[in-house]
């Protein structure tokens, strides 16, 4: 065996349990464990081998951040390896910041390559692109198979200490990080080229896209709260009890508009959550958990708020599609504006 | 979603457990809760102390929404 490879997964994988095991906190064990045994026979043929699984629950990851990448990073240390590999994590949020966290502490702290694989549109592909290489995979794990015969060669390539090609070449994420290299042609003729084929309403390719910057910026602050609508919203999948707009629990195509006139409290009796993507059973218990309707109506009562807005806006927050979060969004901003809504509370789980 | 509502007028204050995701889609005003199943109460408390939590946390929201601010913002 030519080179020790870890590899970083989460409770689910490591076949631990789903979400009501999303607190277990990091452990490890010797040699391959779930999507592990894909790459590892992919990495054989290089003289590579996973020696040691690390695995972490993703809300113990999240909440418990410090301690659990401190404990990470002592036990991938303790295998000495030559690269570690992170996920793929695909459209899992949490599991994505974490395999991007994982991936960036371990090659700065100790100073040991390593990849991680997920989709373009997973929070931590934005945080981590420019601290590891994150290979660009599908949304799902249906694509397990696509992401190892990605991850793989690349892995390859940087255990023997290979150069990597460009982002486009390789199949990952851009990372941002210009690199010097000679072209054949000077830029005023590659400049003049590009030109001639956008007059002639060809394909081209710009040598330097511009970084897409959507920012808004902040509204205003509330000047008298006393008098103010405020409305709640939440993408932790709050319905009423049984979905009736059924709601998806991860990926969710629509929104639901709920009225809560006249609720004072939200009850295990008439509400819920749709969220797949996190333990239920807190906020079916009590959903005031993750819209806080309880509050917000005693805030009312007391006069601190003017009125707290008769309808809530709500989706499920989990492998949904920006895309559609957004529209979702922007459709029922326009009505939140238009029915005299000063402020809005989004709540997130 | 936070965005598209800020972009509509609409001031607006994110409450959530893992406050980097909430930066990194752009929320302006954030406030940091307990957890992700349960980031508006804690179950291990008893009921009147988790919702003197719950309390706390959405006074901390409306205090965001009535500050101005000029670009992301925590409330710790």
């Amino acid at each position: 065996m030519a080179y020790k490879v870890v590899h970083y997964i989460n409770q689910f994988y490591a076949g631990i349990g789903g979400e009501e095991f999303a607190t277990t906190e990091p452990a490890k064990i010797a040699g391959v464990k779930g999507p592990g045994m894909a790459l590892n026979a992919a990495l054989k043929a290089a003289g590579a081998e996973i020696v040691a699984t690390v695995y972490c629950g993703d809300s113990y990851f999240a909440e418990n951040n410090e301690d659990a990448i401190t404990r990470v990073l002592a036990l991938i240390k303790e295998e000495n390896p030559d690269l570690v590999i992170c996920g793929p994590a695909f459209n899992a949020g949490r599991y994505g910041v974490a395999c991007g966290q994982v991936a960036a502490e371990v090659k700065e702290k100790l100073g040991v390559p390593t990849l991680t694989g997920m989709y373009i549109e997973n929070p931590g592909a934005d945080m981590y692109k420019s601290k590891t290489i994150i290979m660009e995979t599908k949304n799902s794990a249906a694509g397990m198979r696509d992401a190892v015969a990605k991850m793989a060669p690349v892995a390859i390539k940087m255990l023997k200490g290979e150069e990597l090609g460009s982002a486009k070449q390789e199949g990952y994420i851009p990372t941002g990080i210009r690199k010097n290299l000679f072209e054949n042609e000077r830029g005023a003729k590659r400049a003049v080229d590009m030109l001639i084929k956008k007059l002639a309403g060809e394909e081209f390719e710009t040598e330097f896209p511009m970084p897409e910057f959507d920012r808004v910026a902040p509204n205003p602050a509330v000047k008298d709260l006393a008098h103010a609508t405020i409305a709640l919203c939440t993408s932790g999948g709050i319905v009423p009890k049984g979905n009736p707009d059924h709601i998806e629990s991860s990926s969710a195509s629509h929104y639901g508009k709920y009225s809560i006139a006249g609720v004072n409290d939200l009850d295990a009796e008439h509400w819920q959550t749709a969220h797949g993507g996190y333990d239920p059973s807190y906020a079916n218990a009590d959903a005031d958990r993750v819209l806080p309707v309880d509050v917000m109506r005693e805030f009312e009562k007391e006069g601190k708020i003017g009125k707290l807005y008769d309808f809530f806006y709500t989706t499920v927050g989990n492998g949904t599609a920006v895309k559609n979060a957004k529209k979702f969004a922007a459709e029922y901003a326009q009505e939140l504006k238009a029915n005299g809504v000063d402020a809005v509370i989004m709540t997130s789980t | 979603m936070v965005k598209e509502i800020e972009r509509a007028g609409i001031p607006v204050v994110h409450m959530c457990t893992v406050t980097p995701i909430s930066m990194t889609v752009g929320a302006n005003r954030i406030v940091p809760t307990i957890a992700i199943p349960h980031p508006l109460g804690n179950p291990a408390r008893t009921p009147e102390e988790e919702k003197a939590i719950r309390r706390g946390l959405v006074e901390k929201a409306l205090k965001a929404l009535q500050t101005e601010v000029d670009g992301q913002t925590i409330f710790d």
